[in-house]
C-alpha cells in the first residue's frame, strides 16, 4: 500500500474538515417523503455540510472516550478527501465520523458532531485514486461485519460534490472533505458503546480502528 | 493594546496601534511606524497549529430573533465556519450577480486565550484573550432548512471580514455593554448594544466548553442585533463596536 508521509505522524488534518450530510441514496430515499414537511419545507438543492472542528481529531492509536453523559454513539464510516495546494484532491483517508445520535437535521449539529475525539483517523494518507467512486467500505464492530458502504451509491459522486462545494467556498491545501456516511436499511447507523471496538476497512486504504471507552463521570 | 496583522514591505508583519499609526513589533522593521493606508490588513489572528475552530451564533439578540420571526432559542443556535471564510479590514466581499438579499451582520468576536474545557460562567472571562469585530455576511437566497443556516449562506469565500484590531481582553472593561453600529455608505442602518445578547459571552464559553475543548486562537462570533439591510455592489459597509474597532468592507460583483 502506497502512503504519503506527512509532517505529523500519526496523521492529523492540517486544515478544516467538512462532512457531508444526506449524500447516500439510501438515506436520501428514506427522507424523501418527509423532505417537504416542516421545518424543512423542501429538499436541499445543494450539499448539506458540517464542520468537524480540530478538537474532534482523534489520531490513530487513541480511544474514543465517551464524556459528559454520552453513553452511545453513531458510527459514520466515511472517506475523507485531502486537498492539495491546487484545489485538487491530493490524497484520502478512511475516517470514523462519530456523532451523538440525532434525528433532526434542521439545526446545525455542533453538540452532536463536534465533541472531543469524534473523528477517528488513520496513521497515514493514501494518494488519490479516481477509482474511489467505486470504493467499498466495511464497518466491523468487535470483529463482526455490521455495515457495507458502497461509494457507487453516493447521491453526489466525488467530482460532482467537489464541484458543488467549490462553487461557494475554496477548499484550501490541507482541508478535508468527507463524502458522507451511509445509514443502515432502517435509517439508523451502527451504534457503539463503551467496550466496543470499531473498524472501517477498504481495499487500498489504511483501516481505522478505534476502541470506545467510558470516561470518568464529569 | 490593539494588535494587527498586516502585509507590508513584502511580508506579513505584526503591529500595534500607536498614535494613529501602526508600529511594527517584530522582525527587521521592529519599531517602524507605517500609516493605516499603506498596508494590507489581514484578519488579526495569530497563526495556530491546527484548524482554528470558528463558532458563530444565530439569533443571539432578542430584537434580531423577533425580526426574523423566530422565538428566542432556549439554547445557543450555533454553527461553524472554516477559517478561510475570513478576510481582513478594507477588503472586497463578492456578491453573486443573481442574488436578491445579501446582508451584513455586525458581531462582537471573542478570541479564546487559554485552553477551555468545563469552564464555569463565573470564570469564563479568564479564558478570553481578546476581542475583534466581525461582519458575518449572509446571503438569504441560499438558505435551506437543513443544518440551517447552511454553509452556502454562511461559509462563503470573502464573506466574513474580521478586524481591524485584536484588542486585549484586559483593555475591554465591560464587554457586555458595548455599542454596535453599522453604516452603509455613511448612513446608520444598524444600532444596538452587546447588553442585549440572549446568551452573553460567559454563558457561551460555559456552554461550548461543556462538550468541547476550545483552544487559544479559537473564535466565537456572538450574533447580531436588529437592523440588517440588503447590500449592493459598490456599497461601503462599516461595522463598528465601541472600543474594539471600525471594520470597513466594500461589496463587489
Amino acid at each position: 500500500m502506497q502512503i504519503i508521509r506527512t509532517l505529523q505522524h500519526p496523521w492529523q488534518p492540517q486544515g478544516t474538515v467538512y462532512g457531508t450530510l444526506l449524500n447516500f441514496q439510501r438515506e436520501w430515499d428514506l427522507w424523501a417523503p418527509r423532505m417537504h414537511d416542516a421545518p424543512h419545507k423542501a429538499p436541499p438543492n445543494q450539499p448539506v455540510l458540517y464542520v468537524k472542528s480540530a478538537n474532534t481529531f482523534n489520531p490513530a492509536g487513541h480511544d474514543l472516550v465517551l464524556q459528559d453523559g454520552v453513553t452511545e454513539v453513531d458510527v459514520g464510516a466515511s472517506l475523507g478527501l485531502v486537498m492539495g495546494d491546487d484545489a485538487q484532491v491530493q490524497a484520502g483517508a478512511l475516517m470514523l465520523d462519530w456523532s451523538v445520535p440525532h434525528t433532526s437535521y434542521f439545526r446545525p449539529p455542533i453538540k452532536f458532531r463536534c465533541r472531543d475525539g469524534y473523528l477517528g483517523l488513520p496513521h497515514a494518507l493514501t494518494p488519490f485514486q479516481s477509482s474511489w467512486d467505486q470504493l467499498n467500505m466495511e464497518v466491523l464492530c468487535n470483529g463482526v461485519l455490521v455495515q457495507r458502504v458502497a461509494l457507487s451509491t453516493l447521491k453526489r459522486a466525488i467530482p460532482q460534490l467537489l464541484s458543488d462545494v467549490s462553487d461557494f467556498m475554496t477548499l484550501q491545501a490541507g482541508d478535508v472533505l468527507m463524502v458522507g456516511t451511509d445509514c443502515l436499511e432502517g435509517g439508523l447507523r451502527p451504534r457503539a458503546r463503551a467496550g466496543d471496538t470499531v473498524e472501517i476497512r477498504a481495499a487500498g486504504l489504511e483501516s481505522v480502528v478505534q476502541k470506545v471507552t467510558a470516561g470518568s463521570a464529569a | 493594546m490593539k494588535h494587527a496583522r498586516i502585509a507590508w514591505s513584502g511580508a506579513v508583519q505584526q503591529a500595534i496601534e500607536s498614535e494613529g499609526q501602526l508600529r511594527i513589533t517584530q522582525g527587521p522593521h521592529k519599531g517602524h511606524l507605517v500609516s493605516f493606508d499603506d498596508v494590507v490588513w489581514l484578519p488579526p489572528l495569530p497563526p495556530v497549529a491546527q484548524a482554528r475552530t470558528v463558532i458563530a451564533l444565530g439569533l443571539n439578540y432578542a430584537d434580531h430573533a423577533k425580526e426574523l420571526e423566530f422565538k428566542a432559542p432556549e439554547e445557543p443556535l450555533a454553527f461553524m465556519k472554516g477559517e478561510a471564510a475570513f478576510i481582513g479590514h478594507k477588503a472586497l466581499t463578492k456578491r453573486p450577480a443573481e442574488v436578491k438579499y445579501m446582508h451584513y451582520e455586525c458581531e462582537l468576536a471573542v478570541v479564546i486565550g487559554r485552553t477551555a474545557r468545563h469552564v464555569k460562567k463565573a470564570d469564563a472571562y479568564d479564558y478570553v484573550g481578546g476581542y475583534t469585530v466581525a461582519n458575518d455576511y449572509a446571503i438569504r437566497d441560499y438558505l435551506e432548512n437543513w443544518y440551517r443556516p447552511n454553509l452556502r449562506v454562511k461559509n462563503r469565500d470573502t464573506c466574513t471580514p474580521l478586524g481591524p484590531w485584536l484588542v486585549d481582553a484586559a483593555d475591554v472593561t465591560h464587554p457586555m455593554a458595548l455599542r454596535l453600529q453599522t453604516t452603509v455608505n455613511g448612513k446608520v442602518t444598524q444600532s444596538g448594544t452587546t447588553a442585549d445578547m440572549i446568551f452573553d459571552v460567559p454563558t457561551l464559553i460555559e456552554y461550548f466548553s461543556s462538550f468541547m475543548t476550545l483552544q487559544p486562537g479559537d473564535v466565537i462570533l456572538t450574533g447580531t442585533p436588529d437592523g440588517i439591510v440588503d447590500c449592493q455592489p459598490g456599497d461601503v459597509i462599516v461595522t463598528e463596536i465601541e472600543g474594539i474597532g471600525q471594520l470597513t468592507n466594500t461589496i463587489t460583483l
